[in-house]
Formats: structure tokens, sequence, C-alpha cells
């Protein structure tokens, strides 16, 4: 239909959600992102590639739906369509869930390449859940992108790894990378005790994509199974934008993104002495 | 007043960590690897004078600058010189 009304419908976009380390939020990245790009009205599909331990499913909410998967999939025991499953409160919204009994070996580049191929035809944005580390999952992963969001939290660790995240992604001949700095909060940063997104930004030295503050909402959001974009709360907010920009659309940071207050930059100085 | 003169701030801290984490795992250059391009430096400059080998340090850095990741590294060699007279060591050769 859409391809009717916009006849030069821009190409699907196949994005990569990684960072390396586990546990710094890819999963919630990918399901508000998804969800989002949605809520604008566009098709996605989010594949879910941490074979073995899946979660995606979970933080979407369609945990109780899953009757085929992606190794189900690459092994040709059903097609493509049958382990999509429909997002029923967005249009639009699909899920491929990764297997839960099998490991990354029983998925090849190759496959997952495949897989997408075919999925483009249908979609405006394939949105790609990287398992953490470097390893095949991982590559399995970034073998069917063109553009990556890179995830991290204002830590040593994740920063480190998402440093050598952004070395392998430009040994792939990544293009387009984003970063998105989660978990982010105002009051340490104003006490000097967490590094500020501009530090991260510093060392990490490819484009700010958005900044996530620390919410408690997203527990919240992730108990109900249902992502928090484009909600009330700082995070829903921040995730809306970070989609608008995904988009190509130039948005202000947020307030807290930014907020360094001028006392805090007063007082700075004498902490730096 | 105390306060304000503390030790340096844990944010601090972190970003100096990182700097020099950074280098050695972007460079991806083993401790032996420096060890043979260190003794090569030195016999090289020891044949033009003399040198304290002993002492001397070299290490790879990335130049820090808004294009960090393209930035190329540096390497960086400290040799102390023990004696600058060439003329002494050309005779010798």
């Amino acid at each position: 239909m859409e391809n009717q009304i916009f006849p030069e419908k821009k190409s699907s976009e196949v994005i990569v959600v990684t960072s390396g380390k586990g546990g710094v939020g890819k999963t919630t990245t990918s399901a508000n992102v998804g969800t989002g790009l949605a809520k604008l009205g566009k098709k996605v599909c989010l594949i879910d590639t941490d074979i073995g331990l899946r979660n995606l499913d979970v933080v979407m909410g369609l945990e109780n739906r899953i009757v085929y998967n992606l190794v189900d999939v690459v092994e040709g025991n059903c097609r493509v369509k049958q382990a999509l499953i429909r997002d029923k409160r967005h249009p639009g919204l699909y899920l491929m869930p990764s297997a839960q009994t099998r490991d990354k070996s029983a998925v090849t580049p190759g496959q997952m390449i495949k897989v997408i191929e075919h999925l483009k035809e249908q979609f405006d944005y394939i949105i790609l859940d990287c398992p953490a580390g470097i390893e095949q999952g991982f590559q399995n992963a970034i073998a069917g992108a063109d553009r990556a969001l890179v995830v991290t939290t204002p830590e040593v660790s994740a920063i480190r790894d998402a440093d050598r995240i952004i070395g392998l992604l430009e040994a792939n001949g990544f293009k387009q990378m984003d970063l998105i700095i989660n978990r982010l909060r105002m009051d340490m940063v104003k006490r000097g005790d967490m590094m500020s997104a501009q530090d991260v930004v510093d060392i990490l030295a490819i484009p700010l994509i958005g900044i996530i503050p620390d919410d408690e909402n997203v527990v919240i959001a992730t108990n109900q199974g249902e992502p928090l974009v484009g909600g009330d709360s700082p995070a829903g907010r921040a995730y809306a934008n970070v989609v608008q920009r995904v988009e190509g659309r130039e948005i202000p940071f947020l307030n807290f993104e930014k907020g360094i207050s001028f006392w805090t930059r007063v007082s700075g100085i004498f902490h730096r002495v | 007043m105390r306060h304000f003169f503390r030790r340096k701030s844990s944010c601090q801290v972190a970003k100096d960590r990182l700097k020099i984490l950074l280098i050695s795992d972007r460079v991806n250059c083993s401790p032996e690897m420096m060890e043979l391009i260190k003794d090569d430096i030195a016999r090289v400059i020891s044949k033009y004078m003399k040198i304290d080998s002993e002492n001397m340090e070299i290490q790879i850095n990335a130049k820090t600058g808004k294009n960090g990741r393209n930035a190329k590294p540096i390497l960086y060699a400290n040799i102390p010189i023990v004696d600058v007279n060439m003329q002494d060591l050309a005779a010798n050769r």
C-alpha cells in the first residue's frame, strides 16, 4: 500500500544494536527503537540473534506467542513468515524470536544474510538485537547489517568493550555507527562521580544518537513486557528522540542530556585542582 | 575549604584509566613485540652515537583530538644519549 502512495520509498535499513559488554541495554534499546519506529508508521522487523539466551521476546511481552524461531527458519523447518510474531499493539511491528535450546553455531553469517535479504522486501527497518561478546553470535548479527547502534553505559568496562566493538565494526566495513549512552545519572555527573555524555563521546569518537537517563520506569516496563518509548517517563522521551534521529531528523538533546549547571562548573574547577 | 581540594574525582580517574587502556587495546602490540622494536631501534642509533640502551623507553600514544578514531598513533622513543661526539664513532668504524 505504502509503495503506491510513496513510490520513492526509502529502501529498507538493517540496523544492528550491539555493545560488546552484556547488560548495558541492547535488548531494551532494540525493543524501544523498534517499537518507536513502528509507532511512526514504519514496518519494522525485530530479530533476536542471541541464540540460546533469547530475551527480546520477554522485553516485548510476546513470549507466549512463539511457535517457530530463527533457527527453524534457517534450517528450513518453516517459512520466514511463519516465524514472525505480529505485535498486536502496533501495526507493522513484527518479532522473529531466537531459539532457546540451541547455541550460536546453529546459524552462520551467510544464512543470516539470506534471511535478511528476504525480509528486506517487506520491511522498512530490520533491527537486529546482537548478543554480548565478539564471537560467532556477533558475527552473525552484523553480517547482514549496514548500520550499527553501539550501546554503552558511562563505565570504564562498558566503554572499553564498546571501543573494541567499534574497531571490529570498522574492520567489517561499517560506515554508519551511532552511539547510545545508556543509564546516565546526571546527579552523579554533577558530583564528578560519573563520566558525562561528552566525556564518553570524546573517548569513543563516533556520532552520538541518544542519551538515555537511568530511569526506574525501564525496569517497570520490562516487568510488564511493554516498551516505554514515547511515554511520559524520562527514558521514554529519550528513546522517542533516538527514534527520530534514526529516521534522520535533527532533534536537540533533552535537558538532562546537556545540563551542567553554573554552580557545577564553578565547583568543578575546584575539584580539578 | 578542604572539601574543594580533595582527591581527583572518580570521573577523572575513569577517564585517565580509559585513555591508557584504549591505547594499548587499539594498538594491539604485545610487550614482546615492543621489546623487539626497542632493541632494533637501539642497535640502529648506536651506530651513530653512544646511547644508554638500558634506560631507553618507547611507547605508542594515540593523538588526542576531535577526530580521535582516525588519528594515527605515534611511536615515542626516549633515548638517553651518553656521548654525542660522532667524529669519534665515525673514526672507530
